[in-house]
C-alpha cells in the first residue's frame, strides 16, 4: 500500500507513522493520481496490454469498442509518457500497428491499482 | 417582496472517492479477462489437434465399414476435445485468466450450442440413411460454433470459423468420397493453418 500512496517526488502520504490513510488524505492522494492512465480509454489500453504480450491496433479497437481517432489520441499520449511502444511495419502489403506495454506502464499500472485499493481501505477503516 | 432569481443548476454532488476507485477496479478486471479472452485460444492447441485429424482422416478413408468410419472420427472428436480443453487451461494459467469470467461463458455459450446440436442431428442422419451428408453438417456446424464462440476473440478466430463452414457447404454439395479429403482439409488443414497463425500473432 506504501507503494501506493508514493508522492512524485518519492515521499508518502498517510497517517503519520502508521502507514493507514485517513479518509481526509484519501482525498488528498487522489489528487496524485497518475493522471496518464487515470482517462479511462488509456486505462483501458493498460490494461488490455497488460494480460497481452501485444496488440494490433484493430485488436485494441474491437476489445475497447472505440473509433480510430479517439485509440490514436490515446495511444500517442501514453506513448509519448512512455507506457506503451508502437511498432508500425508491413504485413505483405498492409500496414499494421502494434503495441507493447513497457516496464514503466506496467509500474504505472500497479501504482495506480495500488492506489484505488489504498482509497478503498482507507474508507473501510473509517 | 423579493426579485426573482434566476434558476441555478443543481449541482450534484460528486460520487464518494471509494466508489469510483472500486469502480475503476471493476473496469480494470473486466478489460483484463476481456482482453485475456480474446486471445484466450491456443494457437499451438489448434495445431496438435490438426495432427490428430490428419491422423484421424487417412485412418478413416482406410475403413471398409459407415460404422468404423465414424468410430474413427467420433474417437478424434473425444481426442480433439481433450486437447483442446488442455491447451486452453494452459494458456489460461500461463495468462492468470479466470475460465469462468463473463467473456468464458460467453465463449462456451456461442461455441457449445452448435457442437450439440452436431452431437444430436448424427444418429438422426444416420437413421435417415444420409451417412455421406455427416463430413458436411460436422463441419458446418463446428465452423459456426467457431464463429459464434470467436465472436468475441481476435479476428483470426471468427475468419477460422468462416473457412470452416465453407468446407463444410463444400462437403455438402461434393460427391461422396471427397469427404475423406474435406475432412482433411478441415478439421486437420484449417487447425494447423489457423493454429500458426494463432501462435505467431498472439503467443501460444
Amino acid at each position: 500500500m506504501a507503494k501506493a500512496l508514493q508522492h512524485q517526488d518519492g515521499g508518502t502520504a498517510g497517517a503519520e507513522g502508521t502507514g493507514m490513510t485517513t479518509p481526509g488524505e484519501a482525498q488528498s492522494t487522489a489528487l496524485d493520481l497518475d493522471r496518464v492512465i487515470h482517462e479511462r480509454m488509456r486505462l483501458g489500453i493498460v490494461s488490455a496490454l497488460a494480460v497481452n504480450a501485444h496488440l494490433s491496433f484493430n485488436d485494441l479497437k474491437k476489445l475497447l469498442k472505440t473509433t480510430d481517432g479517439n485509440l490514436s489520441v490515446h495511444a500517442r499520449k501514453l506513448e509519448e509518457a512512455g507506457y506503451i511502444t508502437c511498432e508500425k511495419f508491413f504485413e505483405g502489403r498492409v500496414p499494421k500497428t502494434e503495441f507493447r506495454l513497457t516496464p514503466p506502464g506496467r509500474r504505472a499500472l500497479e501504482d495506480y491499482l495500488d492506489h484505488m485499493e489504498a482509497i478503498i481501505h482507507a474508507t473501510r477503516e473509517a | 417582496m423579493s426579485e426573482p432569481q434566476p434558476a441555478r443548476p443543481r449541482l450534484l454532488p460528486p460520487p464518494a472517492l471509494h466508489l469510483r476507485a472500486m469502480d475503476n477496479l471493476r473496469f480494470i478486471r473486466e478489460t483484463m479477462e476481456g482482453a485475456a479472452y480474446f486471445t484466450g485460444v491456443s494457437g499451438i492447441g489448434e495445431m496438435a489437434v490438426g495432427v490428430t485429424a490428419l491422423g484421424a482422416a487417412y485412418v478413416a478413408s482406410q475403413q471398409s465399414t459407415p460404422a468404423a468410419w465414424l468410430l474413427v472420427w467420433l474417437v478424434e472428436a473425444v481426442i480433439a476435445l481433450g486437447v483442446t480443453t488442455a491447451a486452453i487451461v494452459w494458456k489460461a494459467r500461463r495468462f492468470e485468466i479466470d475460465l469462468l469470467s463473463r467473456p468464458g461463458r460467453q465463449f462456451a455459450l456461442g461455441l457449445f450450442p452448435p457442437l450439440i446440436a452436431g452431437a444430436l442431428l448424427t444418429p438422426v442422419l444416420l437413421r435417415a440413411g444420409l451417412f455421406d451428408a455427416l463430413p458436411g453438417v460436422w463441419l458446418l456446424l463446428y465452423g459456426t460454433g467457431v464463429v459464434t464462440g470467436g465472436a468475441f476473440s481476435v479476428r483470426t478466430v471468427p475468419v477460422m470459423g468462416l473457412a470452416f463452414m465453407g468446407v463444410g457447404a463444400a462437403a455438402l454439395i461434393a460427391p461422396a468420397p471427397w469427404s475423406d479429403g474435406l475432412m482433411a482439409a478441415g478439421f486437420g488443414g484449417l487447425h494447423l493453418l489457423f493454429g500458426a497463425v494463432i501462435t505467431w500473432r498472439h503467443g501460444g
